[in-house]
């Protein structure tokens, strides 16, 4: 996985609360066996006028210019700027698939779906979560070209003017993504704490250890 | 010291671990795989050259994919195909028992677990699919992951965690004539919102939830990730108990006494304590439909399209007006002055035994609106196929000129052939009316079995109460 340390990077403000995995990946896209290749298909029924499909070419199709990420001035952002409950519905991990591979490293919002939340941290995105004030300061401040540096090492995010904002994360999860660590080797690093465990409830609850 | 709630003794029977900032690894007894979240998990255990922790754990079905007819000629669509043809061949590389195409046991995940007995009572239970929560209606702490985490459990038989915290939701009460487990959990969802249950994991409660059968309580735990709570909860009864004896994966003889005994103390202790507790008066609820594209968005059947202009948060009115125009419909407009185009019974949220039943009860010798273009009956599971055909429900629901159609997710999220066209309303039992969710710009409201069988059968949406209280006979 890729680590997170720091970014300084524009901004694209999607403007809406409540933005679904169907949304974000629509499940045509989710037939695909492979990890990578998701980003032309993020927001695929919002960023295009036709109706996109598996393995499709993006670069005729028609594009939506009404929609944010299609705007001259926000190409290239790799931070999103979000309202509340981003990623509910669905737990399928081509969402963060899709955002990584569009270049968004950031996400920053007044809440996210739990799922997703966690799906962020396994694909080396960093999911950040202000007050709904913040937010709508944030979002009143976007212009062409701003940007946001975001430092995971300090946790703090630092505004064109200067202004600095702090957030916080789980230390466990800040130290996989600052270091982009491999969660199974971790966990594998417990496998006699995972034996014992076994041993003790294969007495207290035999009928999960008695499959053929 | 206080007492524990469900979730604490769930938690605390699982913890292999503890980190120093309180997140845990915790033990996963049983793992649900299916065709779409997990092939990049097994490729990954491939590129890190892993094997499962414990293969038997595992219990693999195809069901977002698969076609819902002429099951004989496969797969018609070639990126499906190949997707449930990597499912086969990564459980016979791993040894994994998958349930294929061709088994009476196939079906929906969330169908077969329960009714195969291979989720139980007192388990941690995960799938790459949200709606592992429908698990929780036996007690067992399930919930849903992505696929790096379906690939964890695999090479772990572990997750790492972090506690959430405890909320319970009481429905107090007994509900009227016509109103089902669906309208419990949708009008549930109506009033905490689709963020109200982010970061907690709710235990169902109160007399409406205890009346309910095991097929209503995975209805509600189902939806419990639509409330934004990954896990939903049920404390174990004679109910949880009597639904479990005999089933192929539960224990036998000696085992199941002391099963029974351990799943006995599966209930939130008296003294317990939540960190929020929301309460609901049954008799209030009425059936209930989404008029928007949020599970949120939902009012009872004898109302009407709410009105933007009356809510007061911006971001919220921008979000009603919004879903207005996606969904075709006007502000104060009657739910039942709408028309339906489609309807779908099934998904993982209402298509069980109890679900067609009620279903069927509706229909009483009429037959579709010429209106309406296709009913769509989709069983959970080949067996629940099996037990409807035996109780005479496919000769009611194909005189009335519904199609009864093979197991799988079908029309839910319209992976498979069945969708909506643009522009289409759905009478739909399954669980999101996102945008497109069931076909590009189709229009999808949800509801229960009784009500949706109902509007195939008026062309608009009617109240079933009315039907039950003879108002309309």
């Amino acid at each position: 996985m890729k680590a997170f340390t720091q970014l300084t990077a524009l901004v694209a403000p999607l403007d809406r609360a409540n933005v679904d995995t169907d949304a974000i990946i629509p499940k045509q896209f989710l037939k695909s066996i492979r990890r990578a290749g998701f980003g032309p298909y993020l927001f695929d029924e919002w960023r295009y006028l036709d109706r996109g499909e598996p393995e499709m070419d993006c670069s005729n199709r028609p594009l939506n210019q009404d929609f944010v990420l299609n705007q001259p001035k926000y190409q290239g952002a790799q931070i999103l700027l979000t309202r509340e409950n981003f990623g509910c519905g669905s737990s399928r991990e081509h969402a963060p698939w899709a955002l990584e591979d569009y270049g968004f490293r950031a996400i920053i919002g007044s809440s996210f779906a739990d799922i997703f939340y966690n799906n962020c941290f396994k694909n080396g995105i960093l999911p950040i979560v202000l007050s709904a004030d913040l937010i709508d300061q944030l979002f009143n401040q976007v212009t062409d070209g701003y940007q946001l540096s975001v430092d995971l090492e300090n946790n703090v995010i630092t505004t064109p003017s200067g202004q600095r904002i702090g957030f916080s994360i789980d230390e466990n999860r800040r130290y996989r993504l600052l270091n982009g660590l491999d969660d199974i080797a971790l966990s594998l690093q417990h496998a006699d704490k995972i034996k014992a465990y076994e041993a003790e409830r294969a007495k207290r609850a035999p009928w999960l250890f008695k499959d053929a | 010291m206080a007492g524990k709630t469900l979730y604490d003794k769930l938690w605390d029977d699982h913890v292999v671990h503890t980190e120093d900032d309180g997140s845990c690894l915790i033990y996963i007894d049983r793992q649900l795989l299916h065709e779409v979240t997990s092939p990049q998990a097994f490729d990954g255990l491939r590129l890190a050259n892993r094997q499962p922790w414990r293969v038997t754990r595992n219990l693999a079905v195809a069901d977002h994919n698969v076609p819902t007819d002429h099951r004989d000629q496969g797969i018609a669509d070639p990126v499906s195909r190949l997707q449930v043809e990597t499912l086969d061949k990564n459980c016979a590389e791993f040894g994994i028992t998958e349930f294929d195409m061709s088994d009476i046991r196939q079906g929906i995940v969330h169908v077969v677990g329960p009714e195969q007995g291979a989720t139980l009572p007192g388990m941690t239970v995960v799938c790459g699919d949200s709606h592992t929560s429908t698990h929780g209606a036996s007690a067992a702490l399930a919930f849903g992951i992505g696929t790096s985490e379906v690939e964890h459990a695999l090479a772990t038989q572990c997750l790492v965690q972090k506690k959430a915290k405890n909320m319970l939701i009481k429905v107090n009460g007994q509900v009227g004539l016509g109103v089902t487990a669906k309208d419990i959990v949708l009008a549930i969802i109506g009033k905490i919102g689709t963020a109200g249950g982010t970061g907690y994991t709710i235990e169902f409660a109160g007399t409406a939830i205890q009346a309910l059968s095991m097929e209503g309580r995975m209805t509600v735990c189902n939806m419990a990730i639509e409330a934004g709570a990954r896990a939903g909860l049920v404390a174990v009864d004679d109910t949880t108990i009597d639904y479990y004896q005999g089933r192929p994966y539960a224990p036998k003889g000696d085992d199941w006494a002391m099963a029974v005994r351990y799943w006995q103390r599966l209930h939130s202790d008296s003294d317990a304590q939540f960190d929020k507790v929301v309460e609901l008066n049954a008799a209030e609820i009425k059936p209930q439909v989404t008029w928007g594209t949020s599970p949120e968005m939902v009012v009872p059947v004898d109302a009407n399209v709410p009105n933007p202009a009356q809510e007061a948060d911006p971001v919220k009115r921008e979000g009603m007006q919004r879903a207005l125009q996606y969904m075709g419909l006007e502000a104060g407009q009657a739910i039942t002055d709408i028309k339906v185009d489609r309807v779908f019974i099934g998904s993982c949220t209402n298509s069980r035994i109890e679900d067609l039943r009620q279903a069927a009860a509706v229909i009483n010798g009429q037959s579709k609106a010429d209106s309406v273009k296709q009913v769509l009956i989709v069983p959970g599971s080949g067996l629940v196929k099996q037990q409807a055909e035996a109780e005479g429900l496919d000769k009611v629901f194909i005189a009335a000129g519904f199609e009864w159609r093979e197991p799988g997710c079908s029309m839910c999220l319209a992976m498979n052939a069945d969708r909506l066209e643009a522009g289409e309303h759905c009478a739909s039992t399954s669980n999101r009316n996102f945008e497109g969710r069931q076909g590009y710009g189709g229009r999808t409201h949800l509801v229960s079995p009784a009500m949706a069988a109902a509007a195939a059968i008026a062309g608009h949406f009617v109240n079933v109460a009315d039907l039950a209280s003879g108002a309309s006979a």
